[in-house]
C-alpha cells in the first residue's frame, strides 16, 4: 500500500505523456484507417532535436534561464517534427491511399527505419544525455513524492488535450476533420479539401509527438535513437485500449496505460513472490534466505510486457476499445 | 477434352538449364571459398533465410495474412535446439531428432498465437504478432532469474553442431580427395533441406489447401459461403509457417554455435517480411529471389563500402549495418509506391496489387 | 413433417439496430421446385438469404433444412449441410480463373489435407484430377467452358453470373439458393439464363430464387414468397400471388382499386 500513491503519480505522468502520442496515433487511424508505425520516430526526433537546439545554446555560453532554453528546444522540435510528419505523409501515404491495407503499413515500417537510422546517423549509437539544467523538486504528498515537473507534465498535457478537443469540436478545421473520418468522399463533395485535413491530423499529431518527446527527455533525462520504437508501440495500445479513432479514449487510454503499466511494475515482484511456497529447490531457498524473503518470478524488468498484453488483450476480446462503437460488418 | 489449366508443360530445353543450375549450385561453395570462407556461411544464411521467408510466405503470400511477430517461431525453434544440444542443462540429443521438437513446438506456438487472433482485421493482426514477438523476446532475455532456463541476455553458447555419429558437420575434412571446410558441408546439407522445403511450398500451393489459401486471401465471405472453413484455414497456414520457422530456427542455432535475444526482434521479423515483400509476395521464386539478395546484398555492401571508406576518409562515417538498414528501410517505401506486387510477382498477386491502385 | 419440405422456416426474426429487417417470416420450400422470393426493395429479401446462410443468426425462429435444425451454423457449415448461394453483387474470385473458381467450390466435397499435399498420394491425385473434370464438366453445363482459363474479372457480366452459379452447383447443394441472378442482363440473357434454371430443375435440384424481373420469376417459379418490410404478405403459387391485392399494393405502393369490391 505504501508504493499505491507513487505508482499513481508516476503512472499519471507516464500516462500524460502516453496520451499526447497516442492522440497522433489515433487521429491518422480515425481519419485514413492508417496505423502510423513511425510516430514512434516522430517523438524520439522531438526528444533529439530538443537536446541538440538545448546543448546548442548552452554551448553559446549566453546566460538563458532553463524556461526559454527549454522552450526553443520545444519550438523548434515542433516545427521540425511538423515537417517530417508534413513530407512522410505526402511522399509515401498520399500516393497509396488505395492501395490494399498491407502496403501503407509496409510503407510506415519502412519510413520509421529511415527515420531510426537516420538518428543513429545525425546524433550517434549511445545514450544522450539531457543537461542538467534545473533539479526537480519534489514535494511530500501522504508519504509519497511528486516533483514539480511531474505536476508540470500533468497539467501541460492536460492543456493540450483540452486545446486539441477545442480545435476538433469548435472549429472549422476540427469540423472538417469529422467529416473526413465519417465519410472522406463524401466530405470531399462538400468541398472539404481532403488533402489539407489529412496532412493537418499528421501535422498536429506530429506537434504534440514533439513535446511528447520533449517531456520523456526532461523527464528520464535520456534519450536515444531506438527511444520511438516501444514508446510508439505502447501509445498505439494506449489509442487502442481508449478506442482507436476517438479522441477522448486516446487520453483515456494513455493514461490508464501509464497507471496499469507502473502499478503492474510496482507489484509485480510482490504478487508472483515465490518464496511463501513449499517445495522450493536449495538454490532458490537460499536466493529467499539472502534476499529479504523475496524472490520473484517476474520482477519490474517484465514490466514492458504489461503494454503488450494489454494490446492482445483489448484487440482480442474488445477491438472497439473502452470509448469506441461496436463495428460490425454487413455482408 | 478438359482444359488444362494455366499450367505450362516443361520443355526438355528446360531441363538442360535444371542441370545447370545443379551444377553450378554444387561447385557454388568452393567457388565462395576462393573468396573467402565468411562466403560461404554467408551461403549457408542466404539459405536459411530462404527457408524462413517461404515460411512467411504461407502466412502472408498464400493466406494473405500480416505477421509482423514471425521472428518469434525462429527464436523457439532456436532455443529448443540450444536447450537440448549444449551444456546449459547438459542435455546432448541428435539434431534429427531435435528439429521436430522444435518445430513442432513452434507449431504448438503458432496454433495459440492464431486461434484468438486470426478473426482480427489486417492492420489488427499485425499489430497483435507483433506484440506476440516482441513478449517471446522478453521473455527470452528475462528467463534467467530465478531459475536460470534462457541465460538471458547473455545467451546460450556452445551448441553442438550437427553430428552423426562421429561425422561432424562442423569439422574440416577431406572426404573422397577433396577438402571440405565446415561451413562447405552444412552447405550441402542445407541445400537439401532447402530444397525439400521448395518442393512442399509448390505442392501445397498447387494443392486443394493452396486454392483454399488463395480463395480466403480473395474474398473470405465467398470462401465461407463456399464451405471452407476459414478460420482453420488461416490457422492452418499459421501453424504451417511457424513450424517452418522453427526448423529454421533449428539450423541457426547449430550452423552459429550460439543464440541469444538479439537475434530475434522485430527488425529481424521485418526483414523476413520485406524479403517476402520485396521479393514478390506468393510466389516461390519471387521469395527465393527476395531472401537471397537481401542476405547477400548487405554483405556486399559491407565488404566494399568499409574499405572505400577507409581508402577515402580514413575511417568509416557510416557503418555497413547503418547504410543497409537506411538502404532497407529506402527500399520497402520505393518498392510499395513503385513496384507493390515486388520484383518477381506471382501473375495473381500482380492483379490484385496493380489492379487496386490503377481502378477504384 | 412432410416428407415433401427440404427447407422449413419458422417464425424467423432479425433486427439491424433500429430496423426490423424480417419479422416473424415461415415459409416451407418442397423438394424440387422453384421457389421464388420477391418483395420491393428493402423487404428483406437478401437479408433473409443472409440469415439463412449463417451470415447472421436470426433472433428468433428456427431454419429446419432437410429434417435437422440449422441452428446457429455458420456459413461454412451451412454450404456442407447442402445449401449454396450466389450473392446480388457478384462475389467471384476475380483474380483466378473461371477454371479455378468452380473448383474451389469443390472444397467442401473433397478432403486432401497438409499430408496429401506435400506427398501428393495417388489418392490425392485421383482427387485432383476428379476436381478439375468435374468444375470443367459444371462449366460447360452453364455454358462457360470456352473461358476456363479466363479471369473470373474478364468475363462478361452474364457469363459471371454464369460462373457464380456453376461455383455454387460445385458444392453438389441440396438447395441453390440465387441472389438476383438476372440483375443487369438484357432480354436475351434472362432468357438464356431461365433456360439454365430450367435445367437445373429439370436435373433434380431445389431452387430459391430472389428476382426482380417478374417475367421470370412468373415463367419459372412454381411458388413464390412475397415480403414487405420485413413480413410475409405472401406464399402461394405464381398465379394467385400475381393477383393478390396485397402483394399489388406493396409494389405500387397504396391501395389500388381493380375492378374489386373495397379491399
Amino acid at each position: 500500500m505504501d508504493i499505491l500513491l507513487q505508482q499513481l503519480i508516476n503512472g499519471l505522468t507516464l500516462g500524460s505523456v502516453y496520451a499526447l502520442v497516442a492522440l497522433g496515433y489515433t487521429m491518422v487511424y480515425g481519419i485514413i484507417g492508417l496505423i502510423n508505425f513511425a510516430h514512434g520516430e516522430v517523438v524520439m526526433i522531438g526528444a533529439m532535436v530538443s537536446l541538440s537546439v538545448v546543448t546548442a545554446l548552452l554551448g553559446t555560453h549566453v546566460p538563458l534561464p532553463p524556461a526559454v532554453l527549454i522552450l526553443a528546444g520545444l519550438v523548434v522540435a515542433i516545427l521540425v517534427c511538423m515537417a517530417i510528419a508534413y513530407a512522410m505523409e505526402k511522399i509515401a501515404y498520399r500516393p497509396l491511399r488505395k492501395a490494399p491495407r498491407l502496403a501503407p503499413l509496409i510503407t510506415a515500417i519502412g519510413m520509421s527505419i529511415i527515420l531510426q537510422n537516420m538518428a543513429l546517423i545525425i546524433w550517434g549509437r549511445n545514450y544522450r544525455t539531457f543537461p542538467t539544467i534545473f533539479q526537480p523538486t519534489p514535494y511530500n504528498v501522504h508519504g509519497a513524492s511528486i516533483t514539480d515537473l511531474q505536476v508540470l507534465i500533468i497539467v501541460l498535457a492536460g492543456l493540450i488535450m483540452a486545446g486539441l478537443v477545442f480545435v476538433v469540436q469548435r472549429t472549422r478545421l476540427g469540423m472538417a476533420m469529422r467529416a473526413t473520418a465519417q465519410n472522406p468522399q463524401v466530405a470531399g463533395l462538400m468541398g472539404i479539401d481532403i488533402n489539407t485535413v489529412i496532412s493537418a491530423a499528421f501535422v498536429i499529431g506530429a506537434a504534440l509527438a514533439a513535446v511528447a518527446g520533449l517531456m520523456v527527455m526532461t523527464y528520464y533525462g535520456i534519450a536515444h535513437y531506438y527511444m520511438g520504437f516501444l514508446l510508439g508501440l505502447k501509445a498505439f495500445t494506449a489509442a487502442v485500449l481508449g478506442g482507436i479513432g476517438n479522441l477522448a479514449g486516446a487520453m483515456l487510454g494513455g493514461i490508464l496505460l501509464g497507471i496499469i503499466e507502473a502499478l503492474g511494475a510496482g507489484y509485480i515482484g510482490d504478487v508472483t513472490n515465490i518464496c511463501g511456497f513449499p517445495f522450493l529447490s536449495d538454490s532458490l531457498q537460499q536466493q529467499c534466505a539472502a534476499n529479504d524473503g523475496q524472490v520473484s518470478l517476474f520482477g519490474s524488468n517484465y514490466q514492458d510486457v504489461f503494454a503488450f498484453f494489454v494490446l492482445i488483450g483489448v484487440l482480442i476480446f474488445r477491438p472497439s476499445g473502452l470509448l469506441g462503437e461496436r463495428v460490425s460488418e454487413r455482408a | 477434352m478438359s482444359a488444362r489449366r494455366r499450367r505450362k508443360a516443361i520443355p526438355s530445353k528446360a531441363w538442360a538449364g535444371v542441370a545447370l543450375v545443379a551444377v553450378a549450385l554444387a561447385l557454388l561453395p568452393f567457388v565462395a571459398a576462393l573468396v573467402g570462407q565468411a562466403w560461404v556461411r554467408i551461403l549457408n544464411f542466404a539459405m536459411i533465410y530462404v527457408m524462413l521467408a517461404l515460411g512467411l510466405n504461407i502466412v502472408v503470400g498464400f493466406a494473405g495474412l500480416l505477421d509482423l511477430g514471425y521472428i518469434a517461431f525462429y527464436a523457439v525453434g532456436a532455443y529448443v535446439y540450444a536447450l537440448l544440444a549444449s551444456p546449459h542443462f547438459g542435455i546432448h540429443l541428435p539434431f534429427w531428432v531435435i528439429l521436430p521438437l522444435g518445430s513442432g513446438l513452434a507449431c504448438i506456438f503458432g496454433v495459440l498465437l492464431g486461434a484468438p487472433t486470426l478473426k482480427l482485421r489486417g492492420d489488427y493482426l499485425a499489430i497483435v504478432t507483433l506484440g506476440f514477438g516482441e513478449i517471446v523476446r522478453i521473455f527470452l532475455n528475462n528467463l534467467n532469474a530465478p531459475v536460470n532456463l534462457t541465460n538471458g541476455p547473455q545467451g546460450i553458447n556452445l551448441i553442438d553442431p550437427f553430428h552423426v555419429g562421429s561425422f561432424s558437420f562442423a569439422k574440416a575434412e577431406t572426404l573422397a580427395g577433396i577438402p571440405f571446410s565446415g561451413p562447405q558441408k552444412y552447405y550441402y546439407l542445407l541445400l537439401l533441406l532447402t530444397i525439400a522445403v521448395i518442393v512442399i511450398n509448390l505442392r501445397l500451393q498447387d494443392s486443394r489447401l493452396g486454392r483454399a489459401w488463395e480463395a480466403v486471401r480473395e474474398d473470405e465471405v465467398a470462401a465461407k459461403a463456399m464451405g471452407i472453413n476459414t478460420r482453420n484455414i488461416k490457422l492452418l497456414a499459421f501453424a504451417m509457417g511457424a513450424s517452418f520457422g522453427g526448423i529454421a530456427g533449428g539450423i541457426f542455432s547449430a550452423t552459429q554455435e550460439f543464440v541469444s535475444p538479439e537475434s530475434f526482434g522485430l527488425l529481424e521479423s521485418i526483414i523476413v517480411l520485406a524479403m517476402v515483400v520485396l521479393g514478390g509476395m506468393g510466389n516461390i521464386p519471387g521469395v527465393i529471389l527476395g531472401a537471397v539478395l537481401l542476405t547477400l546484398l548487405p554483405e556486399v555492401l559491407r565488404s566494399t563500402m568499409e574499405p572505400l571508406q577507409n581508402a577515402l576518409f580514413g575511417r568509416v562515417l557510416l557503418d555497413a549495418e547503418t547504410v543497409r538498414l537506411l538502404v532497407f528501410g529506402i527500399a520497402l517505401v520505393a518498392i510499395m509506391l513503385y513496384r507493390p506486387a515486388g520484383l518477381w510477382p506471382s501473375a495473381v498477386r500482380k492483379r490484385e496489387l496493380e489492379g487496386a491502385k490503377a481502378g477504384s | 413433417m412432410s416428407q415433401l419440405s427440404l427447407l422449413v422456416a419458422k417464425n424467423i426474426s432479425k433486427r439491424f439496430g433500429g430496423v426490423q429487417a424480417l419479422a416473424d417470416v415461415s415459409f416451407t420450400i418442397n423438394h424440387g421446385e422453384i421457389y421464388g422470393l420477391i418483395g420491393p426493395n428493402g423487404a428483406g429479401k437478401t437479408s433473409l438469404f443472409n440469415v439463412l446462410t449463417g451470415i447472421y443468426a436470426p433472433d428468433e425462429g428456427a431454419f429446419i433444412f432437410d429434417g435437422e435444425p440449422l441452428a446457429g451454423a455458420k456459413p461454412n457449415d451451412v454450404a456442407e449441410r447442402g445449401i449454396a448461394r450466389t450473392f446480388q453483387n457478384i462475389r467471384l474470385f476475380q483474380n483466378l480463373s473461371a477454371l479455378e473458381n468452380v473448383m474451389i467450390g469443390r472444397h467442401v466435397r473433397t478432403r486432401a489435407g497438409v499430408f496429401g499435399a506435400i506427398l501428393r498420394d495417388r489418392r490425392t491425385l485421383a482427387e485432383e484430377a476428379a476436381i478439375e473434370k468435374r468444375a470443367y464438366e459444371l462449366l460447360e453445363y452453364v455454358g462457360v467452358a470456352k473461358r476456363a482459363n479466363d479471369l473470373a474479372k474478364h468475363l462478361a457480366y452474364g457469363d459471371q453470373r454464369r460462373l457464380e452459379i456453376a461455383r455454387a452447383l460445385a458444392t453438389e447443394p441440396k438447395l441453390l439458393a440465387l441472389d438476383e441472378p438476372a440483375a443487369g442482363m438484357n432480354a436475351t440473357e434472362t432468357q438464356a439464363l431461365k433456360r439454365l434454371l430450367e435445367d437445373i430443375s429439370r436435373d433434380g435440384m431445389t431452387i430459391l430464387l430472389i428476382e426482380h424481373d417478374m417475367k421470370l420469376v412468373m415463367s419459372v417459379c412454381g411458388r413464390v414468397l412475397v415480403l414487405d418490410y420485413g413480413k410475409k404478405i405472401a406464399e402461394d403459387s405464381c398465379a394467385v400471388v400475381q393477383n393478390d391485392p396485397k402483394v399489388i399494393a406493396a409494389y405500387l405502393g397504396g391501395e389500388v382499386s381493380l375492378n374489386l369490391k373495397g379491399a
